[in-house]
């Protein structure tokens, strides 16, 4: 690459549950991505004219989330008029799809220094409001043979022969280490407290982790999936995989992602710009990749994803030290960890969405300041951040500590 | 103006009576269309001198939906012939809604399909209040769309939830039940009473505006992305490939063109529904639907393979001989059309008790509310258990039922013959025995002839009716009648091993037990049969019929091949071999907990991870050749039928096959897939499938010519 993408900060809300009950439903999606603009200019004093755009990534971009929220967030942040911005939709991926694309202009010498990163409020602006049709258009529904993501996710545990025991254990396990990294104060570095206009704080934690989970509790919950596999998603998953008599439906809301608000911030930029600004870089991103497989499993891209990352800089799975795996559903990271024989300490090692929540757009650039924290904590070299997405896409991304 | 009559009624309103002529119903084609031009142009012209416009029939049904013919002849033709016919109905619907005058639609009677929308495009609607008219899409039946405005107006009438099912289930609605969807507006009690309601509605509402030409008018409901139907609109598609397996896209269709609809404009909504007519005119699926489903069925309704002797009979006593699992149900059958039904077993209490299956099912159905408890005793009244054959003296039919042995069969005969009238007909539920083997005991063969039944005999609509060598055309013209007396569905099959259901259907347990053999992994075997549309795999079918019993005919049929020189059982010997196999290791079904499955007491069930150790399962074998081997095989075995005079008209075969063992009914039956197909290409299929995996998959020769000849309809005198 004739130029590296530096990061030199990557910032996120706490990640607010996503009810209306939930702390940062009051907060309205520009503001809570705009307050982590704030964060960055303060911190890094930064000459904001020198930033050419703000690239979010946003699940459901309508009402409040809509019209390219990259440049509102920007404008209410007060940055400079020369600052652009956009949005980018890529469902679960659209975080890290942001990151891959700002740091492809940095590499590729158009650009010197952008925000990339995202926003999801899912209380204000639930999944499935902006529509679209892989999810509304029959047609398209029965060509592809879509099912939900959560019967996509039960029929990857089938296949693999996860049992809900599998991944109940895993879920604890998630909970357990996310409850521990923050009380650790792991995120502190990164977790921006939300504040409102008169500086007290909103939320200063990630509030949907459930420390006092336990095996048993998790055990008595209902699958969710299974009603909707009965009525019709169970059919359409055995007339592509005809080798399953039936579907095991372990996936419920103790082992699947958490529903939650929140947006993440990450500065990438060129060497000489953060010389020029006296910026202290923290890694490099070395490379990405983006890959579409089976739409019906539909959650299986994250190991086809890695595997066209390291093929792409002739790296392996030893030459990696960790890996932040979405936890869209526990059997993805199961079948990640299964499929490319990936250690299980180097997995979610400070937890995943299981425990803290995956706000859609904005998960992928959480990711990536998680993984660079425990890089730096740990001392250790390379990570890389994974996500399968609706469709059957995945989106990973190689980070270097530098 | 003939095929209707127009009226300036004293209030002012224009009566039109749509009376088609020559025609039993009013269908909607060109002479239709050109009836409702006619009314129009007169409307039009009349405007301003009449109060508004009463829509009823001259018919005792209102208008019965679209014209079969006028369908296969668009579908001929071509997609833009089908545009412009449903193009310029919809137009001429539209003069109706937006004429300025209030119209409503009077209606006296059934309203199907395109008569419905005829109806809705009235400004209100009034329904004769008789307890049995009907109200209905059934478009999608026939693999195609209500594309008249149906779909349209129906969802903006209705809204999206309560409009899908009307449009893509093809469910018949009652008058009262079509009040309460919002279908129709009004009851009334008279014909008098629904013209005077007519009238009155006329004379309140001058201005009449349908809800969609309002301005600020919305979709009530809201439209496919609202928050409250998105749940729904998620989980439609997937539930109607539950049902269809991708086989039958109509469905679907109605699906998408409903949910667009809301999208967009009155016009582009009628467009994109003719679209979507014109793509499912043009589909396999409706040809073979209507074929079959509507032209057949209507031939064997009306008797086209019936011997032509004018007068139509019926029985008023029937003798049922063995009060078991199929005599009961006969029993029940003939009791529920109204016959006299004497039940003969060998112990009264053996006969009571095959009176009492009849009861419990009637006492079912009351508490479901379809059955008065006046109904249920008439009928019980109707059926006298026996154990005595002097009591079956006064039948005009005899059917026995008893256990499958020659022997006893042929002695039942002679004994029920000694008490039966002259002319009374003697027939066999026999699922395998020849008829003109047992015929050789009758004294009067002309008069036997072979009934076969399905179980459960309430719920199979389908008998199979089989001519012996020396059964009397009348014979079969009376048998032909007292199957549809009890209002079921003939087949008739000329007396052969396996006559036509039980051969064809046979070959596919087979099939799937040789792929089994094949070391192919059973689970995929069970999944892709029901891929191909076969409501239940093969194994699971051969659970459920149980191993046992069918070892049992397996037997008896090797029995009689070696008496008769015949080779019968040989084409079903893998079928045979799995039954003793699996028999022997005390798993012969469902019943007993286990066969190919275990079943669990909570009624799930999950194939026996023991057939792994017998037959492996890890062979790999492309997909295609899973399926085509399921299908061809049945396939072949029809063709080998129809080759051999076991059947002599497709319809019978056809209607055969999907009613007696669910052959996919996307296919039309076991010909029609062929002809659908194409010969050329089936048979290149079968040869290349032959060479394969062996002779059994090859088809007759000069097998296009047989279907040709087969295929000529032949509607009786």
């Amino acid at each position: 690459m004739p130029h590296a993408a530096i990061i030199y900060d990557a910032v996120r809300t706490p990640r607010g549950k996503g009810k209306a009950d939930g702390s940062l439903h009051s907060v309205k999606p520009v503001r809570l991505i705009a307050d982590l603009l704030g964060e960055l200019q303060t911190r890094h004093d930064l000459d904001t004219s020198r930033v050419s755009d703000v690239v979010l990534g946003c699940g459901q971009a309508i009402g409040e989330q809509g019209g390219a929220i990259g440049k509102s967030a920007a404008l209410l942040a007060g940055w400079d008029d020369s600052v652009a911005g956009c949005q980018v939709d890529r469902f679960c991926g659209s975080g890290l799809e942001s990151v891959n694309m700002a740091a492809a202009r940095i590499m590729s010498g158009m650009d010197d220094l952008m925000v990339a990163g995202g926003v999801e409020s899912m209380s204000r602006i639930p999944m499935g409001s902006a529509g679209g049709a892989l999810f509304f258009d029959s047609e398209l529904m029965t060509k592809v043979g879509f099912v939900s993501q959560g019967v996509s996710a039960d029929l990857i545990a089938t296949l693999g022969g996860y049992s809900r025991e599998d991944v109940d254990a895993f879920a604890l396990g998630s909970q357990q280490k996310a409850a521990a990294a923050r009380d650790a104060g792991y995120f502190a570095r990164s977790v921006i407290a939300a504040r409102d206009a008169a500086g007290q704080v909103v939320l200063d934690h990630d509030e949907f982790i459930k420390p006092s989970t336990t095996l048993e509790g998790l055990g008595g919950l209902r699958p969710s999936f299974a009603k909707m596999g009965e009525m019709g998603m169970n059919a359409v998953c055995l007339a592509k995989y005809p080798q399953v008599s039936a579907i095991n439906h372990v996936h419920t809301a103790g082992n699947s992602s958490g529903v939650v608000d929140g947006a993440s911030a990450v500065l990438i930029g060129s060497e000489a710009i953060g010389r020029d600004l006296g910026l202290t870089p923290r890694g490099r991103i070395v490379a990405m990749a983006t890959v579409s497989t089976e739409p019906t499993i539909m959650l299986a891209a994250p190991a086809p994803a890695v595997r066209k990352l390291l093929g792409r800089v002739d790296l392996t799975i030893d030459d990696i030290d960790l890996f932040e795996v979405n936890e869209a559903f526990a059997s993805v990271v199961l079948r990640f960890r299964d499929e490319l024989n990936v250690p299980e300490e180097k997995i979610n090692v400070n937890g995943g969405a299981i425990a803290m929540g995956h706000p859609i757009g904005a998960t992928g650039g959480m990711l990536v300041g998680t993984i660079l924290d425990e890089l730096e904590r740990r001392r250790l070299k390379r990570g890389v951040c994974v996500l399968c997405i609706g469709g059957g896409m995945g989106v990973a991304t190689l980070i270097e500590r530098v | 103006m003939k095929n209707a009559t127009y009226d300036i009624r004293p209030g002012g309103a224009a009566l039109v009576t749509i009376n088609m002529e020559g025609a039993p119903v009013n269908v909607m084609n060109d002479a239709f269309t050109a009836m409702l031009d006619e009314i129009l142009a007169r409307l039009e012209a009349d405007k301003d001198v009449i109060s508004g416009v009463i829509l009823t029939s001259g018919k005792s049904t209102f208008v019965a939906g679209g014209d079969v013919a006028k369908i296969l002849e668009l579908r001929a033709q071509g997609a833009e012939a089908g545009y412009a016919f449903v193009q310029g109905l919809k137009a001429q619907l539209r003069r109706f809604e937006t004429l300025g005058r209030p119209v409503v639609a009077a209606l006296n009677g059934s309203a199907l399909g395109g008569g419905l929308e005829l109806a809705l495009a009235a400004h209100h609607r009034i329904a004769l209040d008789d307890g049995k008219s009907q109200f209905g899409f059934p478009e999608v039946g026939l693999g195609i769309l209500p594309a008249g405005g149906g779909i349209v107006r129906t969802v903006r009438l209705l809204g999206l939830m309560k409009a899908l099912p009307l449009l893509t289930e093809g469910r018949r609605l009652k008058p009262a039940q079509a009040l309460a969807e919002g279908l129709v507006d009004e009851l009334a009690a008279t014909p008098d009473d629904l013209i005077a309601r007519s009238e009155a509605w006329i004379a309140a509402n001058a201005s009449p505006i349908q809800p969609w030409d309002r301005k600020g008018w919305s979709i009530p409901g809201g439209d496919m992305f609202a928050p409250a139907n998105a749940g729904a609109m998620a989980m439609f598609p997937s539930m109607i490939f539950k049902k269809t397996k991708g086989l039958l896209p109509a469905a679907e269709r109605i699906l998408g063109v409903a949910a667009e609809s809301t999208q967009v404009g009155f016009e582009a909504a009628c467009e994109i529904e003719s679209r979507g007519f014109c793509d499912l005119l043009m589909t396999p699926a409706a040809e073979n639907l209507i074929r079959t489903m509507f032209v057949q069925m209507n031939e064997i309704s009306s008797g086209a393979s019936r011997p032509a002797f004018k007068e139509k009979s019926r029985i008023a006593v029937v003798g049922i001989l063995g009060a078991g699992m199929m005599g009961r149900g006969i029993a029940h059958s003939s009791a529920v059309a109204g016959i006299k039904v004497i039940l003969k077993d060998l112990t009264l209490e053996a006969a009571e008790k095959g009176k009492a299956y009849s009861q419990a099912l009637l006492d079912k159905e009351i508490a479901k509310g379809r059955r008065t408890v006046e109904e249920r005793d008439a009928i019980l009244d109707r059926i006298t258990p026996t154990a005595d054959m002097a009591d079956l003296a006064e039948c005009n039919l005899v059917v026995e039922a008893v256990f499958e042995d020659v022997g006893l069969k042929q002695g039942i005969v002679r004994d029920v013959e000694a008490v039966l009238p002259e002319g009374a007909i003697v027939a066999t539920n026999t699922s395998t025995l020849p008829i003109s083997m047992l015929s050789q005991a009758s004294k009067r063969p002309g008069d036997f002839i072979g009934l076969h039944f399905f179980s459960p005999v309430d719920r199979m609509h389908i008998v199979e009716i089989i001519t012996g060598e020396a059964t009397s055309p009348e014979t079969l013209a009376r048998a032909y009648d007292f199957v549809q007396q009890i209002k079921k569905t003939p087949i008739i099959v000329n007396d052969s091993r396996g006559f036509f259901t039980s051969r064809v259907f046979s070959v596919f347990a087979d099939e799937g037990d040789r792929l089994l053999k094949d070391g192919v992994n059973p689970t995929v075997i069970e999944n892709l049969a029901k891929q191909i549309g076969m409501p239940v795999g093969p194994l699971a079918v051969q659970d459920e019929v149980m191993m046992d019993m069918l070892l049992r005919s397996f037997k008896t049929n090797q029995a009689l091949d070696a008496e008769l020189g015949d080779a019968y059982a040989r084409t079903y010997e893998v079928c045979g071999e799995l039954c003793e196999l699996m028999s022997s290791r005390g798993r012969p079904g469902r019943s007993a907990g286990a066969g190919f499955y275990d079943y669990a007491a909570d009624g799930s069930k999950a194939l026996w991870p023991g057939l792994e150790a017998l037959f492996g399962g890890d062979v790999e074998m492309p997909l295609d050749d899973i399926r085509d081997r399921l299908m061809f095989r049945m396939v072949v075995e029809a063709a080998r039928c129809l080759d051999e005079g076991v059947i002599s008209n497709v319809r019978d075969g056809n209607i055969g096959s999907i009613l007696a063992f669910g052959f996919p009914v996307h296919t039309g039956g076991v010909y029609q897939f062929v002809q659908s197909l194409g010969v050329e290409r089936f048979v290149e299929r079968a040869e290349a499938l032959a060479s394969t995996y062996g002779e059994r998959f090859a088809a007759p020769a000069g097998f296009g010519a047989t279907l040709e000849r087969a295929s000529q309809a032949k509607l009786a005198a």
